[in-house]
């Protein structure tokens, strides 16, 4: 099934693959962490880009050395109600200064874009039937944000006079 | 009391347009109910046997006598005329019909009110004694952390989807009146050697099928560090708590499998990270809020005493006994708190009707500084009545059956809705409450038994709390018929503990007799007049009072 991307709030055409095992394709590829952790350096010679999937299991620590070489992570979230990968986002972005691209795999529904947005993934990879310019609204469900996140290091009572 | 800015009243609206766009792709058939239930659940409505529920939000337990009257309205315009205060201080509606909640949250809104994440695997609306800034044993107030709290939870945007349900308690008081040891994260406000005062946070507390109390995480942490202590407790939990079995999902288990000092180590670590970010409280940040619940302009006259209580209670048993039994020492001289009793052969426990709502919001104005609490015992309160204004004041909650002299007695009961209302249940805890209820009648007798609490639940997922009741009953399905099992010596107060079972179930038809046995072989072996049924149990065992049962 093809897939819909938007990415700072806009569809767009994207490259990326996702492969588990196995040979990879030529062109940009998404391995698993522990494929990459065990073969970056051959995956570093192919031609082509290659980016992680994070999973709710793995530690994004683990990547903590190489993120400046890794230009995207995929946070997969194989049920809405997983929430781990929330804290991964936030994790990548506030402790381990990761500044590449952060996308959401699997099932994300329009009614969480706010908060996976809030939590620092800035692209979002929709099924074929979900319908993309609804999720793009929903990313601003919320004008007034009371807590810090990836979004807005300061609490609303530090940004305005309340 | 906490008065909305133009922030927080744009964030509730605009939760009203979310949820009302979700009804309407739900009744449009864009969503199917598997997709609506999480949804619906973040706000507070839940599908029951017979209807959905609407659970809506009391933070802290607190109300101004407009939104009261709002609840009766709500009542009556949108349920069938009454609400039901619940075991966390907050109110349901039991009959709201879908395409017509996001108007009733609008009202809502209109009053400062709302159901955000009354329901659902998120930080659920935030507990508080409540007696909270009235009570003689109160160090601090700690209305402003819930609200500071309340705010910093409200759409986290990464504690959303966290493996189960998070609910948080405060008290700043010497006894604990909000049982903060069963909650996921509970907070008390305590003094350090210097004299400053702190949090306390004890972590992993629950009930539900596997009831624990919670442990200590935290002796006394700075309030500065509050955010972010609380904020590294639940990401660490939001990563490492169990997504596989939603019955060994709560942070409980997790702080029982790593043990407290594992699990701090963690959360430590974290902290660590996140403490001098933008989530320390500054002084000045608690002073704005902490200005919200300055104690209110006690008026000097009430300190006369005008002699007119103690002259009516002399000459009426009936106001006397109220007056003992349902009213409550208050740190100003000359006021007093007035609990009104939601427990009474009218209705079930802790129902309301809208007629009540609008009465208990005209005495509050008339008597009462207008403001209005909800307890976790299912009751109301107005904690600020001058002592000379307690006889009117009770003729006029007589009137509205709200004046019940039973509180903190068997007949104060908790209760789940049980089988009337509840898909879950296995047995109908309303129908024993009524029998409880016009069993135990005789005041005076009710009297001898002295402080007693009977808390009944109708399914292991215990919303009746029955693990911490003196007295615990639980309703199981035997063979398709109701069945009651009985544990005694659980508290939830300061003397935590959880109850034992005592023998095998009991057919519905004996359950009364079977706690009349209860009660009355306790009268015979207690040791004096002042102890209670409570510490009888510890003190002689479970023995003698299963032989008194099992005959």
């Amino acid at each position: 099934m093809s897939e819909q991307v938007i990415r700072n709030g806009a569809p767009v055409a994207d490259s990326w693959v996702v492969v588990d095992e196995g040979a990879l394709p030529a062109g940009d590829v998404l391995v698993p962490a522990a494929r990459w952790l065990e073969e970056r350096d051959t995956l570093a010679a192919r031609p082509g880009r290659v980016g992680v999937v994070l999973t709710g299991d793995d530690d994004p620590a683990d990547l903590a050395a190489d993120l400046a070489s890794i230009p995207v992570i995929a946070l997969a979230f194989p049920k809405f109600a997983d929430g781990r990968c929330y804290s991964h986002a936030r994790v990548l972005r506030e402790h381990l200064g990761y500044t590449g691209e952060l996308r959401a795999i699997g099932e994300i529904l329009r009614d969480q874009a706010f908060y996976l947005h809030r939590c620092g993934i800035d692209t979002f990879v929709l099924r074929e039937d979900q319908d993309a310019a609804s999720f793009v609204k929903g990313l601003e469900d919320f004008s007034v944000k009371y807590q810090p996140a990836a979004d807005e290091a300061q609490p609303l009572w530090r940004r305005v006079r309340r | 009391m906490y008065r909305y800015d133009d922030y927080d009243q744009q964030i509730v609206r605009e939760r009203v347009d979310q949820f009302r766009d979700q009804v309407r792709r739900r009744l449009g058939g864009e969503l199917t109910e598997d997709e609506f239930r999480p949804l619906r659940l973040q706000n507070g409505l839940y599908l029951q046997r017979h209807a959905y529920m609407l659970r809506v939000a009391i933070p802290y337990g607190l109300l101004s006598s407009d939104q009261v009257r709002k609840l009766a309205h709500i009542a009556r315009e949108y349920d069938r005329g009454y609400g039901h205060i619940t075991t966390r201080q907050n109110i349901q509606y039991n009959w709201p019909e879908l395409a017509r909640v996001p108007d009733l949250l609008d009202e809502l809104a209109d009053v400062e009110m709302h159901a955000i994440q009354t329901s659902g695997n998120c930080i659920r609306n935030i507990t508080a004694d409540p007696l909270a800034g009235v009570a003689p044993d109160e160090i601090e107030d700690p209305r402003p952390y819930c609200e500071i709290m309340r705010q910093w939870s409200t759409f986290h945007p990464e504690f959303a989807y966290l493996p189960r349900k998070f609910k948080v308690a405060f008290t700043g008081a010497e006894n604990d009146r909000a049982a903060v040891a069963y909650h996921d994260i509970g907070v008390r406000l305590v003094r350090n050697d210097a004299g400053e005062v702190g949090c306390r946070i004890l972590v992993g507390g629950g009930l539900g099928r596997t009831p624990i109390i919670g442990e200590v995480i935290q002796e006394w942490l700075p309030k500065r560090d509050l955010l972010s202590y609380c904020e590294a407790i639940v990401r660490v939990y939001n990563l490492h708590g169990d997504r596989k079995n939603k019955y060994r999902a709560r942070i409980k288990i997790l702080v029982k499998q790593l043990g407290i000092d594992a699990f701090r180590a963690q959360v430590d670590e974290e902290w660590a990270r996140i403490r001098d970010t933008g989530l320390a409280l500054t002084d000045a940040e608690i002073e704005r809020v902490a200005a919200y619940f300055t104690p209110p302009a006690w008026r000097p006259e009430a300190e006369v005493d005008d002699g007119r209580t103690a002259e009516r209670a002399a000459q009426d048993p009936a106001f006397e006994r109220w007056l003992r039994r349902n009213t409550m020492k208050h740190r100003a001289p000359g006021y007093r708190v007035v609990m009104l009793s939601l427990k009474s052969k009218h209705r079930p426990p802790g129902d309301v009707t809208d007629a009540q709502l609008d009465g208990i919001a005209d005495m509050a104005d008339r008597w009462s500084l207008g403001r209005i609490r909800t307890t976790h015992d299912q009751n109301m309160v107005l904690t600020d009545v001058a002592e000379n204004d307690l006889f009117a004041l009770w003729q006029q909650a007589a009137e509205l059956q709200v004046a019940t002299p039973n509180i903190g007695t068997l007949t104060d009961l908790i209760c789940c809705p049980g089988l009337d209302f509840c898909a879950l249940a296995n047995a109908g805890s309303i129908g024993i409450a009524k029998q409880v209820t016009e069993r135990f009648d005789d005041l005076d007798y009710l009297y001898d038994l002295g402080d007693l609490k009977l808390k009944m639940s109708g399914c292991i997922n215990a919303c009746g709390h029955h693990h911490v009741g003196h007295i615990g009953i639980l309703g199981i399905n035997k063979n398709d018929a109701e069945y009651y099992q009985i544990m005694l010596g659980g508290s939830e107060a300061d003397d935590a503990s959880l109850g034992k079972w005592l023998g095998p179930a009991i057919p519905k038809a004996d359950l009364v007799d079977a706690v009349s046995r209860l009660v009355s072989h306790y009268l015979a072996v207690r040791d004096s007049d002042s102890e209670r049924f409570l510490d009888t149990y510890r003190r002689v065992g479970p023995k003698p009072f299963k032989e008194a049962v099992y005959v």
